[in-house]
């Protein structure tokens, strides 16, 4: 954020600098959220190991569906980070294309019966195409941001009036339902293993954003066009192109959540499937600290703030919560996150611990 | 402005087209576009679209939303955005027919009740995005996480609102002289539109006047075109944003009162993708989410163009529900492209 650079009073004392550092907020969230379902609850951290109806053995816990839950949410946070930090606008359309990523992966599979006895192709053929169609609809909306210099948000908004739409169009309005037990597998458990697989699926994005990240020039270049995309032409970068790249990586996680949640049900629901993910990841990128108007990113920030939002969902879930009523609280937790992150209010604190400190002295 | 084209008009058609603001250009081509559109559709598909109550009947349906496009263009033309519009609007349905139905509470009480609630969401979420320079984005996010949430805490289930005075008022209809037309049985039916609309066309000829002709309408053109240069000029850069918010959230709550007097119920569900609507007639009618362009005309125009082509796509027997998503995006896209060329050619 810039903020590391600034001028520190000799001896700054350790509470300042950790309260500056980027992952304070979302890992200081976490451990408040923690605390509290220790004080009300210590059930909340039981992990059971149980046996699903098809005898695998299973965990299963509030912790285990935060991670569950949590790593759709932290791959789209991927995606999204990299997006928030070249255009310095964020993608609200990924729920849209989520939904048409699921209906072009169960449109290859299914072909066009919608009941078929086996796959029409390979899961891994379906995920190929899903993946490709995914990129193009995400270069889409990167075109019309680089090229066409519109806002992010509003050429996103496109995609998500017509995406749900598109999505049913894909499969003429039906309702297809795979009837392979394999494709459960990546929405569940794999056989043996008792961890959910999302979790995993995550692990390996985020690796392998981190080895992009730490062998290429993805970071810097980003970073360079989101700060100041003028002076990164003149330095040679092509602005355009990095941020539709950035629109294309985040197509690419829509296409792998779009495969997450297909096979959580082995169906899709135009209309409720992946609603309002798009607003969890921008929360999870916000909450990780990172500027929402571009330049400097961090990942790791991002994706702990992910689970801390599912965090968050499954805290209120247990207190009963109807899901209907869950945004009115996650909406003054992320106020109150929000604002003690803002740079006005953190100014003023630091102001007052310099005050109370020379009172101190004197 | 207009005078200056006028003085123009004699050096030809280019020379009239370079001299515009970007405001005019943009608010000419949303106009052009809507009559065209208008114009096609009475030719092409006739019928439904000759009479006049057809006209009337968006005006109903959309006074609700022309109110909240106006609120959103405000916050636009400084810069900013909000997105909790749709949430107030259900908050206000939700919060005024428990009133009404539960409490035996009589209208009037239940306007102030609409304005309040209206009212607190802009004043707090003007602080926030003013004096705390929190992005808009998030704050209204938020706000419409709790708008959307607190409905459904008030009550769960959708209801029918039977209070007496209410249900009056809600189907008092004004007729309009001379417009009505034969129906099917060969009677003449007097054209009428709703309350509703009155509010709507008072609400976009007072912010018309304010942002042409009054200092503070000057004053958001220069923070949402340039904050650093109307700082210099002197200007309140904040507690413009400020009140920019506090009118949106003001115009949401009466959008949230008028969407309730069309709809007469309370529920959950009410106004879903309002904000989106919203935004997406503020963009047709010209204005430009990078600040400082805008006009509360041409969202007017801009909202009519949106449920118009809304109409034709169901008249034209495309009645499956995803055309009218696909149309309205491929509009959007469509008007985005044509300002960021036109904005990008004239510059040139």
């Amino acid at each position: 954020m810039g903020t590391k650079e600034l001028k520190k009073p000799a001896g700054g004392n350790n509470f300042t600098k950790l309260f500056k550092n980027q992952i304070f907020i979302p890992l200081a969230a976490l451990l408040l959220l923690a605390l509290f379902n220790l004080i009300a609850d210590p059930g909340f951290f039981k992990i059971t190991l149980g046996y699903n109806n098809l005898g695998n053995p299973v965990l299963s816990g509030f912790l285990v569906t935060i991670l569950d839950s949590g790593s759709e949410v932290a791959i789209l946070a991927i995606g999204m980070t990299l997006v928030t930090a070249a255009t310095g606008g964020q993608d609200i359309s990924v729920g849209a294309a989520v939904a048409i990523a699921g209906s072009v992966l169960l449109r290859v599979l299914c072909g066009h019966n919608t009941r078929p006895e086996t796959l029409q192709a390979p899961i891994i053929v379906g995920f190929l195409v899903c993946c490709v169609v995914a990129m193009l609809f995400g270069a889409f909306n990167g075109v019309l941001v680089a090229y066409f210099k519109i806002q992010p948000m509003v050429a996103t908004l496109i995609l998500y009036t017509a995406g749900r739409s598109i999505a049913a169009w894909i499969n003429n309005n039906e309702l297809p339902i795979v009837n392979e037990p394999s494709f459960g597998y990546f929405g569940g458990f794999i056989p043996g293993i008792p961890i959910p697989t999302p979790f995993f699926i995550a692990i390996i994005c985020m690796v392998v954003i981190g080895l992009v990240l730490k062998f290429t020039n993805l970071r810097l270049y980003t970073q360079a066009v989101g700060i100041n995309e003028n002076s990164s032409r003149l330095n040679g970068l092509n602005p355009q192109i990095i941020k539709v790249l950035s629109f294309v990586i985040l197509g690419l996680c829509v296409a792998v959540v779009g495969l997450i949640k297909t096979s959580r049900v082995s169906s899709i629901n135009y209309s409720v499937i992946a609603k309002d993910i798009e607003m969890d990841a921008i929360l999870a990128v916000a909450l990780g600290g990172n500027a929402l108007g571009g330049g400097k990113f961090n990942m790791t920030a991002s994706i702990i703030g992910a689970y801390v939002i599912q965090f968050l969902t499954q805290t209120l879930f247990k207190f009963n919560v109807k899901s209907t009523a869950l945004p009115a609280y996650k909406a003054v937790v992320v106020i109150v996150l929000v604002v003690i992150s803002a740079p006005v209010v953190r100014e003023w604190f630091t102001a007052t611990m310099k005050k109370l400190k020379t009172k101190e002295a004197a | 402005m207009s005078s200056n084209n006028k003085t123009s008009a004699s050096g030809g058609l280019g020379n009239k087209f370079k001299n515009m603001t970007d405001t005019n250009l943009l608010l000419t081509i949303t106009i052009v576009v809507f009559l065209l559109m208008y114009v096609g559709a009475v030719v092409f598909l006739g019928s439904g679209f000759r009479k006049p109550q057809t006209f009337f009947n968006i005006l109903n349906a959309q006074a609700a939303l022309i109110i909240l496009s106006c609120g959103m263009s405000l916050v636009m033309i400084t810069k900013g955005i909000d997105i909790s519009v749709g949430g107030v609007t259900a908050l206000v349905c939700m919060c005024c027919a428990v009133y009404l139905d539960f409490h035996d509470g009589n209208v009037f009480m239940a306007i102030v009740i609409a304005l309040a609630i209206g009212l607190g969401f802009g004043l707090v979420q003007g602080f926030l995005v003013a004096y705390l320079e929190i992005q808009p984005f998030i704050v209204t996010l938020a706000g419409m996480f709790f708008a959307r949430g607190m409905t459904t805490i008030v009550n769960t289930d959708p209801f029918n609102v039977a209070n007496e005075s209410f249900v009056a008022l809600k189907g008092t209809r004004i007729v309009v002289p001379g417009m009505g037309s034969v129906n099917k049985l060969g009677n003449y039916v007097d054209a009428y539109i709703e309350i509703g609309v009155i509010v709507a066309l008072v609400v976009v000829a007072i912010l018309f006047v304010m942002l042409k002709w009054t200092k503070l309408g000057r004053q958001f053109y220069a923070v949402g075109g340039n904050a650093q240069s109307a700082m210099m000029l002197g200007i309140n850069v904040k507690r413009t944003k400020f009140l920019a918010h506090l009118f949106c959230g003001l115009l949401a709550g009466i959008g949230g009162f008028v969407y309730f007097m069309h709809v007469g119920s309370g529920s959950p569900s009410h106004a879903t993708g309002a904000e989106m609507n919203a935004i997406a007639s503020s963009i047709i009618g010209g204005t430009m989410l990078t600040g400082g362009v805008g006009n509360i005309f041409g969202t007017f125009v801009g909202v009519l163009s949106l449920s118009t082509i809304q109409n034709i796509v169901s008249s034209a027997g495309l009645d499956d529900a995803w055309w009218t998503g696909i149309t309205i995006a491929a509009m959007l896209c469509l008007f985005l492209i044509v300002q960021s060329v036109v904005i990008s050619r004239k510059k040139k």
